[in-house]
């Protein structure tokens, strides 16, 4: 019975024509079938790994400088490099994927599941690992049944389990998923979370997965995009993933662009090669803001990630390059605002989001978030006071002391600190609802302050 | 309502030998409580407890946590329509009033008939289809008022066959024993057999290619 007869894939991948890594299968629709990928070449990367010495294959990931997908942007090579000479190992892979505006992991894992195996086999391969968990988000149905599928068939054919090709090597990938929960895709969290616990991040030191990860053992945690790269690393060599995208980024992304644009989609593109305005503009891309209208801001890398505006048009779509204007490429989520959009309503639904899933855990965090979503909420309804901005700004300032973003600020000949922000928590999420109240408050505080003095006026006309 | 039954014991007993400690088994033991009986009810939690040598206690304290674990009955379908900043841009806010308006209910809330459940979610990861939602977990996006009532009306009719809520997918893993490598518990604190042969293997070539 098929589980779903409408809308199977709702899917914004569109092909751009440009250098294909991860998506390159995305065109056969049926590639999620076991057939379909061995025929397309599927597999052999693992069987080439098996015939070299496990740490060859892992000097080849960090020679290939393999950035993390997830957000942290942090070289896989290296981090592999952290494990200590300790066993069991574990790998987990990070497909909680729920930063506001990405989706790639997920299209991915319904497109591509047998590519995210191999290259967790691979990985599991390099780094002596005999356990790996395949950490889905919950709400991705389609995905884990994907998922489900190709671990079936792969085991049944020999790909997982004992004697993989015939060889000694024994790996087994466990299937899991979560149950809806933002700060599960934080991998401390994700790690109590497949413990069965509540999804509370852990204090870092001591608990780096690598040295304390799940079950107290070293633990490798990776993003979906990032270990979907490892099999064509292996197959084409470090030094030919290297001639795609820049000498500090090498490769390729997948970026959703989403909001105002005329074609919103997922698309793969090469590191530090098209700027953010040929991605709105071109013809190849997104094609034009809808209406032939401008762009007031942009979110260049997910809800956490500080705006972009006009100014950062130019440019290139490289971490280094969008870490230097002080926001980040994060998880490749772009979304894109005209002129039409109210800043202080955006600004209050980013914000509500992380008030919503903050996990509780951190005070600054619990209560912050939900201040300035009180806060930014009554601005809104015309309720608030004018002391309501430098309140905003104090609130954040609890939870993430300094002002940033460092770049926009310098620009203005403010005093620096540096990004990512400071923080008084455990993790980066009760920072994160920071970044648009900054962003939003520095570009457009005329808004904020008319909506006060319009709720003021009504209020004085009324009584 | 019910604790689990036989045959989703026998599910759930596959599931906790897929990890090294019994308490990992207990997010997918809650799912499949809930495919059983559409929500996580009390009696199931206890008996999922019993299944994990934990207390009822911790089971709810996990259960409590993910926004999916629903303790009360729900709709038949769970609406869940997405209001994130991609959304929002896009028509999510209106879109969701249009929908508590025709189904007569706030977000949170269940029809008389027990058919739709609205939520009102964070971003489900199909953000350039906005607006979008998921009626039991399955997509429809690039949606207005039109397109909303067609779907509503046609799960009405039955012309939609979409699984229950809870049912998060008929394919489920199944690694067979034969197969199976063995997942090791954090006991076992050797270093795979053929992990320590390949890599000494790897230094006596790389010696070799050193003296080249």
């Amino acid at each position: 019975m098929p589980t779903n007869n409408y809308l199977p894939h709702l899917d914004g991948y569109v092909d751009n024509e440009g250098p294909k890594i991860v998506t390159s299968r995305f065109n056969d629709p049926n590639n999620y079938k076991i057939s379909n990928y061995k025929a397309s070449g599927g597999y052999q990367a693992l069987e080439s790994a098996l015939d070299i010495s496990p740490d060859a294959v892992a000097a080849e990931i960090k020679d290939a400088i393999l950035l993390g997908r997830g957000g942290a942007g942090f070289p896989a090579g290296l981090k592999w490099g952290f494990l200590p000479d300790v066993y069991p190992r574990y790998l987990v892979v990070n497909g909680d994927e729920s930063e506001p505006g990405t989706y790639k992991d997920r299209l991915l894992m319904e497109h591509d599941p047998h590519q995210l195996i191999e290259g967790c086999l691979i990985t599991c391969y390099a780094l002596g690992i005999e356990t790996c968990f395949l950490y889905v988000r919950g709400e991705m149905a389609l995905a884990q049944e994907r998922l489900a599928q190709a671990l079936n068939d792969a085991y049944a054919q020999g790909y997982i389990g004992k004697n993989i090709y015939g060889t000694d090597v024994g790996i087994d990938i466990v299937l899991h998923w979560g149950a809806g929960a933002y700060i599960v895709g934080e991998e401390t969290a994700l790690i109590e979370s497949l413990e069965g616990n509540r999804g509370m991040p852990r204090l870092k030191p001591p608990f780096f997965p690598a040295v304390k990860g799940v079950y107290m053992k070293p633990t490798i945690v990776n993003n979906v995009e990032t270990l979907s790269n490892v099999p064509w690393i292996v197959t084409n060599g470090a030094d030919k993933y290297k001639e795609f995208g820049s000498e500090a980024s090498p490769g390729s992304r997948m970026l959703a662009i989403s909001g105002h644009v005329n074609r919103p989609g997922v698309y793969e593109v090469e590191q530090g090669e098209v700027t953010f305005r040929e991605l709105f503009y071109g013809d190849n891309y997104c094609q034009g803001i809808r209406n032939d209208g401008d762009v007031k801001m942009f979110i260049p890398g997910g809800g956490s990630a500080p705006w972009f505006f006009e100014e950062q048009l130019d440019l290139p779509l490289e971490a280094k390059a969008v870490g230097a204007a002080g926001s980040m490429l994060g998880s490749g989520a772009i979304v894109v605002m005209d002129q039409t959009t109210d800043a202080v309503k955006a600004c209050l639904r980013v914000v509500r989001f992380f008030a919503r899933e903050s996990c509780g855990k951190c005070t600054p965090c619990r209560e912050g978030t939900s201040w300035e979503e009180k806060i930014l909420q009554r601005i809104l309804d015309g309720a608030g006071r004018p002391e309501d901005l430098d309140l905003l700004l104090d609130v954040g300032s609890q939870i993430s002391p300094g002002d940033y973003p460092k770049a926009a600020w310098e620009a203005e000949g403010l005093e620096a600190v540096p990004f990512p922000p400071k923080q008084t928590t455990i993790c980066p999420l009760g920072p994160s609802s920071v970044a648009p109240i900054t962003s939003a408050l520095r570009r457009f505080r005329p808004e904020f302050e008319a909506k006060i003095a319009a709720g003021r006026t009504t209020v004085g006309a009324s009584s | 309502m019910s604790r689990l039954t036989s045959a989703a014991v026998i599910e759930a007993e596959e599931i906790i030998a897929r990890y090294p400690r019994k308490k990992s088994a207990l997010i997918p033991l809650l799912h499949l409580a809930q495919a059983q009986d559409g929500y996580v009810a009390d009696d199931a939690m206890e008996h999922i407890a019993e299944l994990l040598d934990i207390t009822p206690v911790e089971v709810l304290g996990t259960c409590s946590f993910y926004e999916m674990f629903k303790r009360e009955p729900v709709g038949k379908y769970l609406v869940n329509i997405c209001t994130n900043i991609s959304c929002q841009l896009m028509g999510g806010e209106e879109l969701l009033h249009h929908a508590e308006k025709t189904l007569g209910i706030k977000s949170g809330g269940t029809t008389e008939d027990g058919m739709f459940t609205i939520e009102d979610v964070e971003c489900i990861a199909a953000c350039t289809e906005a607006p979008c939602m998921q009626v039991n977990y399955r997509y429809a996006g690039r949606l207005d008022e039109v397109r909303f009532d067609k779907i509503v009306s046609e799960i009405r009719e039955g012309k939609l066959a979409i699984p229950a809520h809870g049912n998060l997918g008929d394919v489920k893993q199944h690694i067979p024993q034969e197969r199976e490598s063995g997942i090791k518990p954090p006991e076992q604190t050797e270093a795979p057999a053929w992990f320590v042969r390949r890599m000494s293997e790897s230094e006596s070539e790389v010696t070799i290619n050193a003296n080249k």
